[in-house]
């Protein structure tokens, strides 16, 4: 009897990474490694900033109490952290530790390694809303808001068209009928695109490619509640992945509602996809290339990738908007830096699996 | 007490309507006993396995289940790199809340059912690395930590070398002697032979024969079953009295006639 189960790779793929010696304190270190991050990341920029500085303004934000009467930062420093820095340094992580889960997860419920969040439609469907609102001239939390039920709307039509599949329950119909209805919002974004006004088009084209330009405090809670709530929702499921990444037959006989559970992890993934798109815009590739990394450093128990992935796809991002914000002036998109980083992962992945194989079979 | 483990009554199923695959089947697995599914290709044995399991509704008919099922499949491949124990571990999903993680105690049990198969040294080996006879022994050691009364395994031995196959059917056997009730899909007659107290011969859509052993493996029975005669050979080894069956296909090679 074969497995109902879905299987989009051309080749038998398995994704092999040895558990790695002291892999089980490896999400320890990658929680340190990123509280280092956002601090380091909290100097970089034009406007100097010493480290004693930045860490006694972070504590002020984080414990706010009456002003010092005789602070050691200036309200220049203290403006550069609250408004400019700390809100871009939390929203990159959040974005990254979003989509590494996201990406981590959804392998996981489908049972294969090459996919990645962007399949189920959530990236195109936010992306209509986003510029369908800045094509009404709407201000920036109503982007965020129509690109967030965009996102939401596309997930509800891929889930609706798989369910019609005669085998709607499997992952295959899942990201076929993903394909299709990201195909068809991407059809949207160009004729919002070509209906817009010039003056319009290039903000759309911005956003689009992705950056963590101009976010303030209201797009950290924008982000922030969906990533923190659906990540929470994950990590309590993270052990049921691994049930789920077995055959449909076969997690069912261990006693494992597979439709009901993967439809839950696959709607908090998309919760979470469309949150990182509509503050932030299109960020591809770190969803699928992040959760192998993890992989490599922690093996496969979702119990220990998860929190893995979810920590590296943060330090991953703030790294890539670092770079976007120092190393290359001009603000390059993080968008483009991140496909430009994942998509020569990606093809170095195909090559090891399509040419070599995962497998020695 | 009730004596049937599984049992099924005028039970028939069709994907499209009225295309039956089978159709008013009737059988019952008897508590501590092996019991062999059989039937050609298509037959409609995978639909059959999918509706005990739950898997699958039928179109008609009544199924009455007493007790745990659990599933060994075949050809067991997975997607992840997983280690031998995270595998037997997860055996455990019945005991674990929806949003728990397993305790040191379900690890420990996943142990010793792997030290039970003799499988305790390969604990953190990659599942995927081992010899299909060890991965069929892991999947062993996952239904015995979920505690189940049912086993139902899908062509066990389908994918094993001979040496394997001996050790895959020694373990089915053991395992019944224990007390629990083994299921299986097979395409090999000898080994439901060899280890089956009961089988279900699957003929045609409402055609079937089923009983012990011993009156429903028949030749012929077999060859209406795979259209290829086979026959009962009886032969001693190590002093025992016992009896196969072979398969007799035209180009067979023949032994050399004396003179």
């Amino acid at each position: 009897m074969t497995d109902s189960g879905l299987t989009i790779s051309v080749a038998p793929l398995v994704a092999k990474h040895p558990p790695m010696p002291g892999g089980r304190c490896m999400p320890y270190l990658l929680g340190v490694a990123v509280l280092l991050a956002i601090v380091g990341s909290l100097l970089l920029g034009a406007y100097p900033m010493p480290f004693d500085q930045a860490v006694t303004i972070v504590a002020h934000l984080a414990w706010p109490g009456p002003l010092p009467d005789d602070p050691s930062w200036n309200i220049k420093e203290l403006t550069v952290i609250q408004t400019v820095r700390l809100p871009r340094v939390l929203v990159a992580t959040l974005a990254g530790m979003g989509l590494g889960m996201a990406g981590a997860a959804l392998q996981g419920v489908m049972r294969n390694p090459l996919v990645g969040p962007d399949l189920v439609g959530v990236t195109s469907g936010a992306a209509f809303g986003g510029v369908l609102a800045m094509l009404f001239g709407w201000p920036p939390i109503g982007v965020v808001g129509l690109a967030f039920v965009g996102g939401l709307l596309a997930m509800g039509l891929t889930f609706t068209l798989a369910r019609l599949a005669r085998n709607g329950g499997n992952g295959m119909a899942l990201i076929l009928a993903g394909v299709f209805i990201g195909a068809f919002f991407i059809a949207l974004v160009g004729l919002v695109q070509f209906v817009a006004p010039d003056v319009k088009l290039p903000g759309m084209v911005y956003w689009l490619l992705g950056s963590f330009i101009g976010v303030d405090a209201q797009k950290v809670f924008m982000i922030a509640i969906p990533t923190l709530g659906g990540g929470a929702v994950l990590m309590l499921l993270r052990w049921r992945i691994n049930l789920l990444s077995l055959g449909d037959l076969d997690a069912a006989s261990l006693g494992v509602d597979v439709r009901w559970l993967r439809w839950l992890v696959i709607a908090v993934v998309s919760l979470i996809v469309a949150a990182q798109v509509s503050v932030a815009g299109v960020i591809g590739w770190v969803g699928l290339v992040v959760p192998h990394l993890a992989r490599m450093l922690v093996g496969p128990d979702h119990r220990r990738l998860l929190p893995a992935s979810a920590l590296l796809g943060g330090l991953f991002v703030l790294g890539l908007d670092d770079v976007t914000r120092t190393i290359v002036r001009g603000e390059l998109p993080v968008g483009v830096l991140s496909a430009l980083v994942g998509t020569p992962f990606i093809c170095f992945l195909f090559w090891k699996t399509q040419t070599k194989g995962w497998s020695d079979q | 007490m009730n004596n049937t483990a599984l049992a099924f009554d005028g039970l028939g199923h069709a994907y499209l309507p009225e295309r039956w695959i089978f159709r008013g089947y009737r059988a019952a697995v008897t508590r501590g006993r092996v019991f062999a599914l059989l039937g050609p290709n298509g037959r409609g044995k995978t639909t059959l396995l999918k509706i005990l399991l739950g898997a699958l509704q039928p179109s008609e008919g009544e199924i009455q289940v007493h007790g745990r099922i659990a599933f060994v499949p075949q050809l067991f491949q997975v997607s992840f790199d997983y280690s031998a124990l995270d595998m037997v571990l997860m055996g455990r999903a019945r005991k674990i809340g929806l949003f728990t993680q397993p305790v040191p105690a379900d690890e420990e049990a996943a142990l010793q059912a792997l030290e039970r198969f003799g499988m305790a040294h390969a604990a953190h080996r990659p599942f995927h690395e081992m010899s299909g006879g060890q991965r069929q022994l892991v999947i062993f050691a996952r239904a015995l930590v979920a505690e189940a009364d049912i086993l139902i395994l899908d062509e066990p031995t389908s994918a094993l070398d001979l040496k394997n196959q001996g050790i895959v059917l020694e373990w089915i056997a053991k395992l019944r002697d224990e007390g629990l009730t083994v299921l299986f899909t097979t395409h090999h007659p000898h080994h439901a032979h060899a280890v089956a107290d009961d089988a279900l011969l699957m003929f045609s859509e409402r055609d079937y024969a089923c009983g012990p052993v011993d009156e429903v493996l028949t030749e012929a029975h077999l060859l209406r079953l795979y259209g290829v005669p086979l026959r009962q050979v009886a032969f001693e080894y190590e002093g025992k009295a016992l009896a196969s069956l072979v398969p007799v296909h035209g180009s067979l090679r023949r032994l050399p006639v004396a003179g």
